[in-house]
C-alpha cells in the first residue's frame, strides 16, 4: 500500500501542489487523472522519490520513501518518467538488463538473465532484442522502457503517462500488458493517464486531482458519471453505455 | 558479462559487447592501438642515440626519455578516465572538464599564491607539500563550483556550456589581471611554471603523482558498473537505487584529482581528454566503462606518444607536443560538433 500524508510541493507561493493525504492499495491498476497541472506528474515522481516533498510523509509498502536508502526503495517500487534520452547507444536487451542493477548491482548472475528474457517476451520485444534503441520507433522505444521497470521485480511500478506518443494500437497493447501485468505478475501499478476512457477500461481505481487536490477517488463504475466528470475537467462530459462499458463523450 | 560473451554465444545473454563481430571490432582495435603505442615507445626511448650502445651516457639518456614516456602514459590516463568519467556524471558527451574551466582554475591558483605571497610564493610553489596542498584546493574548489553548476540547475546543455566558457574566461582574465601587477621577474617565473610541457615536465613529482593517479584510476575502475549507471541520466539511475547528488559530487572530487595532477605536469590542455573521449565512444560503441577506460587511455597515448616522437625526434620541436595534440583535438571537437550539427 502506499500512503501519502499531507504531502506538499511549493513551485512558487501561488503554484503549489498538495497538501495530499490519500491511500492507493496494493494490487490492480491505480490510474492518475486530472487536468493539465493538476499535479499527477509530481505525485507520482513524488511517490518515486525523483523529486523532493516539501513537506509530509510518503510511504511505500511501510518504507518512508524520504529515510529509506534509495538503494532498498529500488527494490520494492520502480518508476519511468515520460521522457527518457541516453547518451550511450543500447540495444534492448542491455536496456532491460539495467532493471537488475538493484539486484544484481552490476554483476549478473544467471537468474538476471531469466528474468531479463521474461521482461523481453512479457512485452512482445524477442524479435528487437538485439536491436539499438535508436533504431526502433517510439512505441517499440516505450515497451523497452517498460521491459526494463519490469525486469527490475518490484511490487510497485509507477508510469508516468506511458501512452504519450503512442497511437492507438499501440496505446491499447500498452494498457492490455500493463493489465497482465497486474494480473499476472501481481504487481501494483500506478499509471498517469490523459484518457479518462483508457482509465476507465484497463484500471481498477481512478484517482482524480485537480489544482494540486485529490478530488475524488474510487472505482471507474463510480467516477464514470456526467457531474463527475464534467467537475474534474472543467469541461462538460456525457458518459454513454458503450460496447465494452461506459464511455465519456466530451465533445 | 564478459564471460558469457565468450561461453555461450548460442544463449541469450546481456553484456556490453553485443556479438562476436562487436567483441572481434573491439579486440583488433585495442590491439593496433596497443601495437602503435608499443612501436612509439621504443621509437622514443631508443632512436636517434648519439652516445655508444649501453655505455653510461646513454643510459642516462634513455632514464630522461623514460620520464617522458610516464608523463605522456600519465597525462593521457589522467585527461581520459576523467573526461569519460566527467562526462558520464553530467550526462553529455560535448563538454569536458578542460572545456568547463578546469585548466584556467589551475592557472588562477598558481597566479593567486604567487600574487598573494610575492616572490617567496614562487618558491613555495615548489616541493611535495605546496604540490599537495594546491592539488588540495582545486579539488576542494573545483568540486564546489562544478557540483553547483552541474547538479541539474541547467538542464539545458547550451547554457551549460556558455557558463562553462564564461567561467573559464572569467578566471583567466582574474589570473591576467594579477599576472600585470606581478613585477617582471616574478613574472618570468610564473610563466615558466604555467607552460608545462612535455620535454619540460616536473618529474620530480612523478613518484607521487603516478601512485595516487593509479589509485584514483583503480577507484573509477571499482566504480564501472555503477558509471553505466550513471550514464542513463538522473531519474533513471535514481530509479535504479543510486543517490545521484552524492555520487556526481564523488565523481567530480576525483575527476579534479586527475585533471590537477594532469595539469601540474605539464600545463592546462582543453582538448586532449575530448580527443580521448570521443575515439573511446566511436570504436567502441559500448555503455561499459571497463571496455571504455582502457580503449580511451590508449588512444590517448598513441596519439601523444605518436605526436612527441615525430614533433622530437622527426622535426626536432619537442616543445610543441601539447600545442599540437590541442590543435587535433580542437579540430575533431569542431568537426564533430559541425557533422552532428547539435550539441
Amino acid at each position: 500500500m502506499i500512503t501519502l500524508t499531507d504531502v506538499q510541493k511549493d513551485y512558487s507561493s501561488s503554484v503549489q501542489i498538495g497538501p495530499v493525504t490519500t491511500k492507493i492499495e496494493a494490487g490492480g491498476i491505480t490510474a492518475l487523472v486530472g487536468p493539465n497541472g493538476a499535479g499527477k506528474s509530481t505525485i507520482l515522481t513524488m511517490i518515486g522519490r525523483l523529486l523532493d516533498i516539501d513537506s509530509g510523509q510518503i510511504t511505500v509498502a511501510g518504507h518512508d520513501v524520504v529515510n529509506t536508502p534509495s538503494k532498498a526503495i529500488a527494490r520494492v517500487l520502480s518508476v519511468l518518467r515520460q521522457e527518457n534520452h541516453f547518451v550511450t547507444r543500447l540495444t534492448v536487451r542491455q536496456l532491460v538488463s539495467f532493471g537488475r542493477y538493484p539486484h544484481s548491482r552490476g554483476r549478473l548472475t544467471l537468474g538476471d538473465e531469466r528474468f531479463i528474457s521474461e521482461a523481453i517476451d512479457f512485452l512482445n520485444l524477442t524479435d528487437l532484442e538485439n536491436r539499438y534503441l535508436d533504431q526502433l520507433s517510439g512505441g517499440q522505444r516505450q515497451r523497452a522502457y517498460v521491459a526494463m521497470v519490469l525486469a527490475q521485480q518490484t511490487d510497485y511500478v509507477l508510469l508516468d503517462e506511458p501512452l504519450n506518443n503512442l497511437d492507438m494500437q499501440h496505446a491499447v497493447q500498452m494498457m492490455k500488458q500493463l493489465r497482465r501485468a497486474a494480473d499476472e505478475l501481481g504487481r501494483t501499478i500506478v499509471i498517469v493517464l490523459h484518457d479518462i476512457n483508457f482509465a476507465a477500461h484497463y484500471s481498477d481505481r481512478i484517482l482524480a486531482m485537480k489544482n494540486g487536490k485529490v478530488v475524488q477517488h474510487g472505482t471507474p463504475a463510480e467516477m464514470m458519471q456526467d457531474h463527475v466528470l464534467s467537475e474534474i475537467f472543467n469541461t462538460d462530459v456525457t458518459v454513454i453505455d458503450g460496447p465494452n462499458g461506459r464511455l465519456a463523450v466530451y465533445y | 558479462m564478459f564471460k558469457t560473451a565468450f561461453h555461450l554465444p548460442e544463449q541469450r545473454h546481456s553484456g556490453p559487447l553485443t556479438d562476436s563481430k562487436h567483441l572481434r571490432t573491439y579486440a583488433v582495435l585495442v590491439t593496433i592501438l596497443a601495437l602503435l603505442s608499443t612501436g612509439f615507445t621504443v621509437g622514443i626511448l631508443l632512436w636517434d642515440n648519439p652516445t655508444e650502445l649501453f655505455s653510461d651516457g646513454w643510459w642516462l639518456i634513455v632514464g630522461m626519455r623514460r620520464d617522458s614516456l610516464l608523463t605522456i602514459g600519465l597525462v593521457a590516463l589522467c585527461h581520459a578516465v576523467a573526461t569519460i568519467a566527467f562526462q558520464t556524471a553530467v550526462n553529455n558527451r560535448i563538454i569536458t572538464p578542460g572545456i568547463m574551466g578546469f585548466g584556467s582554475l589551475y592557472t588562477l591558483i598558481q597566479t593567486g599564491t604567487v600574487f598573494l605571497f610575492g616572490a617567496a610564493g614562487v618558491n613555495a610553489l615548489v616541493g611535495i607539500g605546496p604540490f599537495f596542498a594546491q592539488m588540495a584546493a582545486m579539488m576542494l574548489l573545483a568540486t564546489l563550483l562544478y557540483t553547483w553548476l552541474l547538479s541539474g540547475k541547467f538542464s539545458n546543455v547550451h547554457i551549460m556550456l556558455l557558463v562553462g566558457v564564461v567561467l573559464g574566461g572569467t578566471l583567466g582574465s582574474l589570473s591576467n589581471f594579477m599576472q600585470r601587477m606581478l613585477e617582471p621577474s616574478t613574472f618570468d617565473v610564473l610563466t615558466a611554471r604555467l607552460f608545462g610541457n612535455i620535454s619540460n615536465a616536473r618529474t620530480e613529482y612523478l613518484p607521487y603523482t603516478v601512485p595516487i593517479a593509479l589509485a584514483v584510476v583503480v577507484i573509477f575502475w571499482m566504480w564501472a558498473p555503477k558509471l553505466n549507471v550513471m550514464a542513463l541520466g538522473r531519474t533513471t539511475a535514481q530509479n535504479l537505487g543510486l543517490n545521484h547528488k552524492a555520487e556526481l559530487i564523488k565523481i567530480l572530487a576525483l575527476v579534479s584529482v586527475l585533471i590537477s595532477l594532469a595539469t601540474a605536469l605539464v600545463g592546462p590542455m582543453m582538448f586532449l581528454g575530448f580527443l580521448c573521449a570521443m575515439l573511446a565512444y566511436q570504436f567502441g560503441d559500448t555503455y561499459s566503462h571497463r571496455l571504455l577506460f582502457p580503449l580511451g587511455a590508449l588512444a590517448g597515448y598513441t596519439v601523444l606518444s605518436g605526436s612527441y616522437f615525430i614533433l622530437r625526434h622527426v622535426w626536432d620541436a619537442g616543445g610543441a607536443v601539447t600545442v599540437i595534440v590541442e590543435l587535433i583535438g580542437g579540430a575533431v571537437f569542431l568537426y564533430f560538433i559541425l557533422r552532428k550539427g547539435r550539441l
